[in-house]
């Protein structure tokens, strides 16, 4: 039996030495450049939370001093923290960016879609996402979702293929080695590229520190009016809460992920600096999904069934 | 988990582990996750849950590895879930494959881009088939570091001969494949022995922990030590009025050490000139090395676009007569006459699979000649021939160069994995020490 000879490249010591947040940059911008290289009509999701904030700026700095060859598709459920708005509208303006916006609630007033009794919107944004990447014939779709998230993603592939009814078949996925990504797909279907699968929740915190990335306020602690329901604090709104049984009160807190008002739980918290954030999500005993959204609590597999549905 | 321990992780180690749901592997790397307290309080009372639904009294972490419901209904494996974790020195990605079914199929997968494979025996049955399996996969797919964790070292009493005697069986077997480096560890995936913590039960044993190994073992090669290979994704050409004439090719290095003032090679026109710019992200630097991203400008304003490879030192020469050993990896047989698309690096060409030369017993290594084809999980040795030239290197000496896909043009399926040249040093050995003309 030999011992492994560590003096060589031992991270100390070598030069050549890529930190962790350096090797997953690379790998992401590698992604991003393999699609403009064999996709028509790319688009990036884009919702204003951190992770499709992370995927924007490795966009940008994987085709500087040229423009991303993509545009940016914001599915709007209605039900959109102000702050999270007017960062989205702000950063398009700055980077000259194309935004296409799929409304929710315009489905749900031609009666394409319906309201939930319980008034979630979150599980309602398949079909305009779907009809999004239809009508714009966008054949690769850029999404933020992480295999660290949850059981039903550790699976999924960089490239994930799609079929014309936007469904996730796992039999039809395809093995995925070294680096060679295989995005070919049929007319009307499209692939589903994750730039940032193998990061964690604490790498991209580490990387929007290290890069200096601006994100929506909502992120660092504040006080804000809310309310229990389901263990969770949500911010008072038109979409439907609180009832009378949920009294509101006024607490400091933190949203650790960003998304429809109606499911997005807040975290009691006073991380104002990301330092802050990062040590307490080192220490947090909770998953991200686990802590702050309620649509994946609804069933074991809830995340899994919306995504074969054509969901992020 | 404490905050320092999770914040100043500085190195990302791929590892795969492969071994049957007997030998333990869902314990293991359910403990690895665990002990290293990667696994957090809402999915170990999910685990909980599940357990206590089915009986158990303590939580099996076996679970935490569990499949989809997709899965169990269609009957099927989806090849590789990917784990990740942390410790104070380092970042893990885990590919952790299904033993079973598809076996090698899987491994393939997981290991194409391992620095570490761990190959986990039972004590009690020692080094059987489907450990060296595992070993010849890891040899063929070149994955620079072998574990061999000996586990239940708990059912054997903890007893030092019986590690021993696997442990060296197992390396020589390794090291006649052309394996570099093995470690082998006794545990208790069960038991928690040696796995991240140091057992109380083998004195005996003077070596690291695996989790230890994990931490230390080096990750990547050196890149001063190899020949610069940078396949072009894109070309970025701006434009505007700030960059009227910029012109960068965008790309990740494969291997090796670019410098501005280079001399390189663009294949496969053969165009010569040097490298007058490396932009590092929106930074400009003089020096990039693998696997960086970033863009590169030449001297000379010629001919290039996505497919084509910007090469320092031996580069090597484009070939539309291809060697290579494969592992097949769809349902559908792979033949001789068979039209398929071959992607390599960033170039994607028609093919033809002019022969099937022979099949490669992954258990013996025995050749075994006058297959008709090769059926999934298939390792083989073929013969193609393309309709443009590639600049393949030998997958011995890069591995992403050296690797390739065969894709179905009808769906677009991903048929077989490929890489150029001969599989084994054992096989190797026999036509050494010529250069390899046919690249």
């Amino acid at each position: 039996m030999t011992t492994a000879t560590h003096s060589l490249l031992d991270t100390q010591e070598n030069p050549y030495a890529l930190s962790h947040l350096d090797a997953l940059e690379a790998e992401s911008v590698h992604i991003f450049r393999e699609v403009a290289g064999e996709f028509e009509r790319p688009v990036i999701l884009f919702s204003g939370g951190k992770d499709s904030i992370v995927m924007l700026h490795l966009a940008l700095k994987a085709f500087w001093p040229a423009a991303i060859p993509f545009s940016l598709l914001h599915v709007d459920t209605g039900h959109n923290f102000p702050e999270v708005i007017e960062y989205r509208d702000r950063t398009v303006a700055q980077h000259n960016l194309r935004l296409h916006v799929a409304s929710v609630q315009d489905f749900i007033d031609d009666g394409r879609l319906r309201e939930r009794p319980d008034g979630t919107r979150n599980p309602l944004q398949t079909v305009p996402l779907l009809d999004a990447i239809e009508s714009n014939k966008f054949d690769a779709v850029f999404g933020g979702g992480r295999r660290d998230e949850e059981k039903a993603r550790a699976k999924e592939r960089v490239f994930s293929l799609r079929d014309e009814f936007g469904a996730w078949d796992p039999r039809r996925q395809r093995p995925e080695l070294w680096s060679l990504y295989n995005g070919r797909h049929a007319v009307g279907e499209h692939v589903r590229v994750f730039p940032l699968s193998n990061w964690t929740e604490l790498d991209v915190w580490q990387y929007i520190e290290r890069e200096g990335i601006e994100l929506p306020d909502i992120y660092y602690a504040h006080h804000r009016d809310v309310f229990k329901r389901d263990g969770m604090w949500l911010t008072a709104g038109e979409w439907g809460g609180p009832k009378e049984s949920e009294p509101v009160e006024t607490r400091l807190i933190r949203y650790r992920t960003v998304g429809d008002m109606s499911c997005t739980g807040a975290v009691d918290s006073d991380a104002v600096t990301i330092a802050d954030v990062i040590a307490e999500i080192a220490a947090s005993r909770l998953t991200e999904r686990g802590a702050t959204r309620a649509d994946d609590k609804l069933s074991e597999a809830a995340m899994e069934d919306r995504k074969r549905e054509g969901y992020f | 988990m404490t905050t320092t321990a999770e914040t100043t992780a500085t190195s990302l180690l791929r590892f795969a582990t492969a071994g049957s749901v007997d030998d333990g592997k869902s314990t293991l790397v359910g403990r690895l996750l665990h002990d290293s307290k990667s696994v957090l309080a809402d999915q170990l009372e999910a685990v909980e849950r599940v357990s206590l639904g089915r009986g158990q009294e303590a939580p099996d972490l076996a679970l935490l590895t569990d499949g989809l419901r997709a899965e169990r209904e269609q009957g099927i494996t989806i090849d590789v879930a990917y784990r990740y974790f942390a410790t104070a020195r380092r970042r893990f990605i885990l590919a952790d494959t299904p033993g079973h079914v598809q076996y090698t199929r899987n491994m393939v997968t997981g290991a194409s881009t391992a620095e570490l494979a761990v190959v986990l025996v039972d004590a009690r049955n020692g080094v059987v088939e489907q450990t060296r399996r595992h070993a010849a996969v890891a040899a063929l797919l070149r994955v620079p570091h072998v574990v061999l964790a000996v586990n239940k070292m708990d059912l054997v009493d903890y007893a030092e001969p019986v590690f021993a005697a696997i442990a060296e069986e197992f390396t020589s077997y390794a090291a006649s494949l052309g394996v570099k480096d093995v470690v082998a560890v006794p545990i208790s995936a069960l038991a928690g022995d040696n796995v991240v913590e140091p057992s109380a039960h083998m004195d005996w044993y003077g070596g690291p922990t695996l989790l230890e190994h994990l931490e230390t073992v080096p990750v990547g090669s050196d890149p001063s030590n190899e020949p610069a290979r940078f396949p072009v994704q894109y070309v970025i050409r701006p434009q505007t009025e700030a960059h009227p004439d910029y012109r960068g090719y965008a790309g990740q290095l494969a291997s090796g050490v670019l410098r501005v003032g280079d001399p390189v090679t663009v294949l496969p026109s053969g165009h010569t000139t040097t490298v007058a710019g490396i932009d590092a992200l929106g930074r400009e630097t003089d020096i990039a090395w693998a696997p960086q991203s970033v863009t590169v400008r030449l001297a000379e304003d010629i001919d290039v676009s996505r497919g084509d490879l910007i090469a320092a030192g031996p580069a090597p020469v484009p070939t539309k007569d291809i060697e290579a050993t494969v592992c097949h990896l769809n349902e559908r047989a792979l033949r001789p006459g068979a039209k398929v698309l071959l992607k390599h690096t960033t170039r994607t060409v028609r093919a033809l699979v002019k022969e099937i030369s022979y099949r490669i017993d992954i258990d013996t290594l025995e050749q075994r000649s006058g297959a008709d084809g090769l059926e999934v999980n298939d390792i083989g040795h073929v013969v193609l021939r393309t309709a443009e030239p590639l600049a393949l290197d030998s997958y011995t000496d890069n591995r992403r160069t050296g690797s390739f896909l065969l894709i179905d043009p009808a769906d677009g399926t991903t048929l077989t994995a490929g890489m150029a040249g001969e599989a084994f040093d054992t096989v190797r050995a026999t036509t050494e020490p010529i250069e390899e003309d046919w690249v």
